[in-house]
């Protein structure tokens, strides 16, 4: 135990301050909902990742969100189990035709008023899987998406100021 | 590759000829059969302890080149030097008509590719899953993708098909088009016939495909009675996104990108395989440079895998001292990797015939900084949780894996090496540059998580001396400064294969090439393909809330599974 809190004490605190987005910026994020959004959600926001078809690059960078330096709790983000308990839905992936049903259920099941983010360049344009017979290409061809954010995967930077830009 | 033993060769063709099995060989490495020998084969391999790699087929392969060369020249291509045979009958090496179906079988380090031929209008093959169980999902992709009836198969019902296309439509044959023709809305797939369970107090609860946490979806099908597990299905198919044959017709070059997307976590090792099967089909050699500076990749991607899966692992019993730290040192090494290669996961950083990144001295030195700080960091967080009896106590003797189960599905990379599978082809397959490197291969023998647990911060250790290893040789004068050898254009129908350690395990790759540069044929095995089918029974005799964590240690891929 000893060495337990030695350690804890030795590593600090390194969570950092995320760089403020910029009104301009915040329009390069897509973002027009913004002021009716921070009223809605009173700066705390429930999310509901999921992955509709991803490569599994875009997950693991989401992870890092909940790791201590983005530590992402800390601006009233979380991650919730059920669609039913979030805000938004954080969608990867293209829509695999097997995913096609389970993803227009999610979104029903997410009460309103929801909001609906395609993260990656997957979900928001098709990336590199497109449409098939496989694959509906981005989560827009199946629900309707409110901000994108790009990048294959796109950095936990990119995501934490996409998200912040919610609340 | 190790030249097989030779007396040990000739008793299993000794055996084969008994049997009536007539082999004709279009290279030592490559054996093609009568189809209706396509099971006993498999009988008699098992026998001589060849274990079951992979499972592909194509449609009218286009003819392979016929190139006369030495026998014993495998390492440079397993297809190319082909051997003209004079006594047997000639060789099928492409066709109309026909389907070629694969089975690729490991024996010390030796890969050799079975094949044969089935009529396209009447494609039926006795299935092998009956020897092997490793061939069992293999087999009903292969059937729900190009229609091979594979007879007396254990399990027929579909695998990859849920609702997207028609049970008579079978996407990877040439007449079916990339869009296919698939309905507005993909009903869900809901006459799947799970198996029940019956009995008093048994219960069912089916998971999925979307899962609570941030993870990939799959159905899982638990039957239970009060908290223990008594049978898992799973049902994947969930993320299949026509990858084979998103990767038909594209380029060498093109494919590459594609090949880094089969799964997003192992981008370097499913990169490298692919480049080493296409460099092996174009017959060219990457410069000995790019060589280290792929494995430098490679060790990296496997560190910042581990020291995700260890924090995970420690997360899904509720230890967050240990997930935070061992979180913060992947952040902390994924920087380093956006800072020395520019891009956190290594994504497009190699190339056929080499690589497109470089590391200058300063780079080394930093990574030399690194490394030390990495084993300093983790003495203390490995002290700290090896002292912590409550994470004994949840780890040690959960998410059992015997020695024979994990044998007899062929489990590969960590999961089987904590269960005494000591494969790696690192070692024992070795391709550049690992053959000049000093490295041991650690093992477990517990096949519990907790093994899975620290069998990943051995090789975390192993990584971390390659690494030094590797910087050593990149700081050599000597070594030409070349990044790339140029691109040959592959003659049609030239072949390769490529087999590499990814971080996960054994990854093998099999490519074709048809005219002008362009892939006629793509298929990437994931070490998590067998690794999925260990997890159904480490699950067994546990309880139901420990089914993350016992998931967690096996950490298969979907997306590299469902394609
Ligand atoms: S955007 Fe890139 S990382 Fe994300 S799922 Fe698609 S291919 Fe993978």
């Amino acid at each position: 135990m000893l060495r337990l809190f030695s350690k804890i004490i030795k590593t600090g605190v390194v969570s950092e301050s995320i760089p403020v987005v910029q009104d301009d910026e915040l329009e390069a994020l897509g973002i027009e909902l913004k002021n009716q959004i921070s009223k809605k959600f009173s700066g705390s926001i429930a999310i509901r990742q999921v992955d509709a078809g991803s490569c599994n690059g875009c997950e693991l960078e989401i992870h890092a969100l909940n790791n201590p330096y983005y530590a992402i709790e800390r601006f009233g983000i979380h991650f919730v189990a059920s669609p039913r308990h979030a805000d938004v839905l954080l969608v990867t992936g293209v829509v695999s035709r097997h995913m096609q049903t389970a993803l227009l259920r999610v979104y029903e099941a997410t009460p309103n008023p929801k909001w609906v983010i395609a993260a990656g360049d997957c979900a928001t344009c098709g990336g590199e899987f497109g449409v098939s017979y496989a694959s509906c290409g981005a989560v827009a061809n199946v629900i309707p998406v409110d901000l994108k954010i790009a990048g294959c995967p796109p950095t936990p930077l990119a995501l934490v100021q996409g998200l912040l830009a919610l609340c | 590759m190790n030249p097989v033993n030779k007396s040990s060769e000739n008793d299993f063709l000794n055996l084969l000829t008994e049997a009536g099995i007539v082999i004709r060989t279009a290279s030592p490495l490559v054996w093609q059969i009568e189809a209706e020998h396509w099971r006993t084969f498999a009988e008699l391999a098992m026998l001589h302890h060849y274990r079951w790699v992979a499972g592909w087929v194509e449609e009218n392969p286009p003819q392979s080149p016929f190139i006369k060369g030495e026998e014993n020249d495998s390492s440079q291509s397993l297809f190319l030097k082909e051997e003209a045979t004079k006594d047997s009958p000639p060789l099928q090496r492409g066709g109309v008509g026909i389907f070629m179906v694969n089975a690729c079988f490991e024996k010390n380090g030796t890969y050799l590719v079975l094949r044969t031929t089935v009529n396209l209008n009447h494609p039926v093959l006795p299935s092998q899953a009956t020897v092997y169980p490793a061939a069992n999902r293999s087999e009903r992709h292969s059937h729900d993708m190009f229609g091979i009836t594979f007879t007396d198969h254990p399990d027929p019902r579909r695998w990859t098909r849920h609702q997207a296309w028609g049970k008579q439509d079978f996407p990877l044959r040439k007449d079916f088009p990339l869009q296919g023709s698939p309905p507005a809305i993909t009903p869900p797939d809901r006459h799947y016939d799970f198996i029940k369970g019956y009995g008093e107090g048994v219960y069912e609860i089916p998971v999925g495909p979307i899962h609570a946490g941030i993870i990939e979806p799959a159905h899982f099908r638990f039957q239970a009675v009060g908290e223990l597990i008594l049978n898992l299905e799973e049902r994947l198919g969930y993320v299949h996104k026509g990858i084979e044959k998103l990767a038909e017709g594209k380029t060498a070059q093109e494919l590459i990108r594609l090949a880094g997307r089969v799964s997003g976590d192992t981008t370097v090792g499913h990169s490298w395989a692919a480049c080493m099967a296409m460099e092996h089909a174009a017959g060219i050699t990457p410069p000995p440079r790019a060589s280290l500076l792929r494995a430098v990749l490679a060790e990296r991607e496997r560190i910042a895998n581990h020291l995700g899966d260890m924090g995970a692992i420690c997360n899904d019993v509720a230890f967050s001292f240990a997930f935070m730290q061992f979180s913060r040192l992947r952040e902390s090494w994924l920087r380093h990797n956006a800072r020395l290669f520019g891009h956190r996961l290594l994504m497009d950083k190699l190339v056929t015939g080499g690589v497109a990144c470089d590391v200058s001295p300063s780079d080394c030195a930093l990574m030399t900084q690194e490394i030390a700080a990495l084993r300093e960091e983790l003495a203390d967080i490995i002290t700290a949780v090896d002292l912590n009896t409550s994470l004994e106590d949840r780890l040690y003797t959960a998410g059992y894996l015997s020695k024979q189960t994990a044998a007899a599905f062929g489990t590969l990379g960590y999961v089987g090496r904590a269960s005494g599978q000591a494969f790696d082809v690192r070692r024992d397959a070795p391709y550049a540059p690992y053959q000049q490197l000093n490295f041991n291969v650690p093992i477990e023998t517990q096949g519990d998580i907790a093994s899975r647990f620290w069998i990943r911060a051995k090789e975390i250790n192993v990584s971390l001396k390659l690494l030094e290893q590797l910087l050593t040789h990149l700081s050599d004068d000597t070594i030409s400064a070349d990044l790339v050898t140029a691109w040959q254009t592959p003659a049609v129908g030239s072949e390769g294969l490529g087999c590499v350690e990814g971080w996960r395990g054994e990854i093998v790759v099999y490519i074709r090439f048809g005219e002008n540069n362009q892939i006629a044929r793509y298929y990437p095995r994931d070490p998590s393909q067998h690794n999925w089918l260990a997890l159904e029974k480490i699950v067994l005799n546990n309880i139901v809330p420990d089914f993350p964590v016992c998931n967690k240690s096996v950490n298969p891929s979907y997306s590299g599974t469902d394609l």
